[in-house]
């Protein structure tokens, strides 16, 4: 008779290391203990140090005046708003950057990707040299040298001035570059424009009711719509139609010249400029790697399969092959999108006032909160990472490949 | 039978290719102008590339290298290059503040980094690998002087401490992890106590030392290389002990491992930055002040070691799982496993990350200008201070990209070079 008991051996200290069924828990505890020791003695010196220096840890700062100017804002703030009012203007100016950054960046960063597979040699070339360029170099010179383009090659405003003047604004007297910054036009809400945007909000529902009804049809009847030229009907006819039956309520105000500047309009900073753009050409030469990496990831059967199957090509592209890239090409461009986010804080570079030259800037230095303002910014940093990766985890949950 | 008028009786040679279908003419067809969207494209592009050379070539070929200043540039030429600031503080941007007389100590220890890295970088001449081990402390005892014996203090501790493994494992002690935890605590006892007495008395008897360069005079192309070669070095182990944490099973490794490496991708390496320069002094004991260059070193290394866990851990993941049961099956123990079985296979699958990681490090060892460090692109603010060259942007930005722009491009043609020796599947 066999016996299946475990050879029976007596329990010896020793073995808390030496045994694997006792070293696994044993490390654990170990680690444990080290990590909860650590953490203790850097509070326990964090304590003693702000003991020394006299201070506390508070946050009614954020409260206090701010005292100070910022020049690029999106919401009404002056200086006698609160810290917590510079902290939030700051996150609205790194938010600001980051999401026309992305944008820009996606935009350059497919087309660049995608001619870069192209067959003519030279096209192809043209994109590995802008691609190995701009990888290669690190973003805080391009941020400078995008910035020193801007103040040093535009001209200064009152090169606009008199009858025969040096430079001309763009776009039928509409832009105006200068070495202050961009001026833009502005639109005006007129009496009517609320409505107005209602019923763009309602044509863009619509369009989206109606894609949904041509995807039911084409599921249920194989009949095709022709739903691309449809949508853009439904969403520009009945707005430009109400845009002259209220008599154009939304106006645009054009920059012009008064005295040494530009009045009206909208004011885009150089500092903003020169970040905005260069972290999207940074991180548009790391996306069009992503794009071609997704697209060349798809094996050559698929796209044969398909044609065998007699699909025409562009039905190819958008019903086999990309549906299959962007399963590998967004997990990775969100995260380039994260890094833009993060890049953002290079802002100081050229003076803009994102979150971390507000709050983790001027604020600190005013008030001396460096631990608070530190751990704040660190905390919004982390948010806007955690809700990033939470929505790639998302995207790859939904978008698996199903296996049985 | 009837009779043929003319039988061929050998083939017609094959007669050669339209002109139009081979050689250049046949591969500009193929490539530029198959069609007429193609057609404008290659157009296009090269107007573009015409456009750009058209302005620049005449500007970098015909610049001047011997003006005194900016101005004295304009009067020469204001339409072309003004590389003189180059010829005059290259030094600067080379070696920041280092003593000028001290010039051949960075220098030799740059050149050592080569003669270091070949080992790693070829194979075949790894038998210098001695050199590689021992090159980090001599390069930090080349930038920062002292006396030589506290440097080679830490390799004969560490020596010792091997040495001490050796004696006890042949001794009576069975237990390999009762003769490491053993040894560890020698070597520990060894640089607590012996150390320090050891090191007068070395220093006593061979005299070696050089003159003392503080941390604040490293500068520019030396302190990127300072910063990017140490956290490469260091945030390589780092990120694999890290990875092979987050996929272990051990719950309380694994949340640790998880927590600190999304924290570190969570955050800008500028606030990282920031505490090293404004906030360590917060969590050390009081009156702890310690090197910045040094604070600077770990926090970059934190930085990438979590990147690069990331990286490896895609690796780790991208192995069938078949691997682990066979090692598992053969006996081996885990870090045998690791050791022998899964490190190798997905470091091989890693190396572009891994390289990327590496690139990333090195493009921002130039975030340490924003912290006031003299790396080049804080000195090229410095130098536009001075008045004599006041002004002037192009020149200097185009040479410290160009110097990035070569290392950077250097690592990702070898990691392309590496990813094709190690491809053994095809």
């Amino acid at each position: 008779m066999s016996s299946t008991n475990l050879p029976s051996e007596k329990f010896r200290l020793g073995m808390l290391l030496s045994d694997t069924r006792y070293r696994g828990t044993s490390l654990q505890v170990i680690t444990f203990i080290i990590f909860v020791a650590v953490f203790f003695w850097l509070v326990d010196n964090t304590l003693k140090n702000l003991a020394l220096l006299g201070k506390d840890v508070s946050f009614a700062f954020l409260g206090m005046r701010a005292g100070y100017d910022i020049n690029q804002r999106l919401i009404p703030y002056t200086n006698d708003s609160t810290h917590a009012m510079a902290a939030f203007v700051g996150i609205l100016n790194t938010l600001l950057c980051a999401f026309v950054g992305c944008i820009i960046a996606t935009i350059v960063g497919v087309f660049v990707g995608i001619l870069r597979l192209s067959k003519n040699w030279i096209v192809a070339k043209l994109m590995s040299v802008y691609i190995e360029g701009f990888r290669n170099v690190p973003v805080l010179l391009w941020i400078v040298m995008v910035f020193a383009l801007l103040t040093e090659f535009t001209p200064a405003p009152k090169a606009f001035k008199g009858a025969n003047p040096e430079a001309t604004m763009f776009l039928f007297d509409s832009i105006a570059i200068t070495n202050r910054g961009t001026y833009l036009p502005a639109p005006v809400w007129g009496q009517g424009s609320t409505f107005l945007i209602i019923i763009f909000l309602i044509s863009v529902l619509a369009v989206i009711f109606f894609i949904r009804y041509a995807k039911e049809l084409k599921k249920n009847t194989g009949r095709n719509m022709p739903s691309f030229w449809i949508s853009i009907g439904i969403l520009i006819v009945p707005t430009v139609l109400f845009y002259f039956i209220l008599g154009k309520p939304v106006e645009l105000n054009y920059p012009y010249l008064k005295g040494f500047n530009f009045k009206e309009g909208i004011h885009l900073r150089n500092s903003f400029i020169a970040l905005t753009l260069a972290l999207a050409f940074y991180t548009s030469a790391f996306i069009a790697e992503i794009v071609r990496s997704g697209i060349l990831a798809i094996s050559k059967g698929q796209t044969e399969a398909a044609a065998s199957l007699g699909m025409k090509p562009n039905k190819i592209m958008s019903l086999i092959i990309l549906p299959q890239a962007l399963r590998v090409i967004v997990p990775p461009l969100i995260s380039n999108y994260l890094n833009l986010t993060k890049n953002s804080s290079l802002a100081i570079a050229v003076g803009y006032m994102d979150v971390r030259g507000t709050l983790g800037g001027i604020t600190l230095n005013q008030t001396g909160r460096e631990l608070e303002s530190m751990l704040l910014l660190m905390g919004f940093y982390l948010s806007v990472s955690l809700f990033i990766s939470s929505i790639i985890n998302w995207f790859n949950r939904s978008f698996q490949i199903v296996v049985r | 039978m009837k009779n043929y008028a003319y039988v061929r009786e050998k083939s017609i040679p094959p007669s050669p290719p339209p002109l139009i279908e081979v050689g250049v003419i046949g591969w500009i067809r193929q490539n530029l102008f198959s069609s007429w969207f193609n057609s404008f494209l290659t157009l296009f592009s090269l107007y573009f590339i015409f456009i750009c050379l058209i302005d620049f070539i005449p500007w970098a070929w015909g610049g001047h290298w011997n003006a005194k200043s900016l101005r004295e540039c304009m009067d020469l030429d204001p339409n072309v290059a003004c590389f003189s600031v180059l010829a005059a503080r290259w030094e600067q941007l080379l070696f920041g503040l280092y003593p000028a007389d001290q010039y051949w100590r960075p220098t030799l220890t740059f050149v050592f980094l080569i003669l270091s890295i070949i080992p790693i970088l070829f194979p075949r001449f790894f038998r210098y690998f001695w050199f590689s081990v021992i090159y980090p402390g001599l390069a930090i005892w080349l930038l920062w002087g002292g006396s030589i014996w506290s440097i080679a203090i830490i390799y004969i501790g560490v020596i010792f401490g091997v040495a001490s493994f050796t004696v006890l494992s042949k001794g009576v002690i069975r237990s390999t992890s009762v003769n490491l935890t053993l040894s560890i605590v020698i070597t520990l006892l060894f640089f607590l106590f012996l150390s320090s007495t050891l090191t007068e008395f070395l220093s006593y008897l061979i005299p070696i030392s050089l003159p003392f360069v503080e941390s604040l005079r490293m500068g520019g192309f030396t302190l990127s290389l300072i910063v990017g070669i140490s956290g490469i070095v260091a945030s390589f182990p780092i990120g694999i002990l890290l990875a092979l944490g987050r996929q272990s099973n051990l719950p309380i490794i694994k949340m640790i491992c998880v927590g600190f490496i999304e924290f570190i991708r969570g955050v800008p390496l500028i606030t990282l930055l920031f505490v090293a320069s404004v906030l360590l002094n917060y969590f050390l004991p009081p009156g702890t002040n310690f090197d910045i260059v040094l604070r600077v070193v770990i926090m970059v290394t934190l930085f990438s070691a979590a990147y690069m866990a990331e990286v490896i851990r895609g690796g780790l993941a991208g192995l069938p799982l078949g691997q682990h049961e066979a090692s598992a099956s053969l006996g081996l123990t885990y870090w045998q496993s690791q050791r022998l079985i899964i490190m190798p296979q997905a470091l091989k699958i890693s190396i572009p990350g891994i390289v990327n990681t590496f690139i990333g490090l090195f493009k921002d060892t130039t975030l340490v200008s924003i912290i006031s460090l003299r790396d080049p692109i804080g000195l090229a603010s410095t130098i536009r201070a001075d008045t004599k060259w006041n002004g002037i942007y192009w020149e200097l930005y185009v040479a410290i990209g160009l110097m990035f722009f070569i290392v950077c491009f250097g690592m990702s043609q070898y990691s392309q070079y590496l990813e094709r020796k190690l491809q053994t599947d095809k």
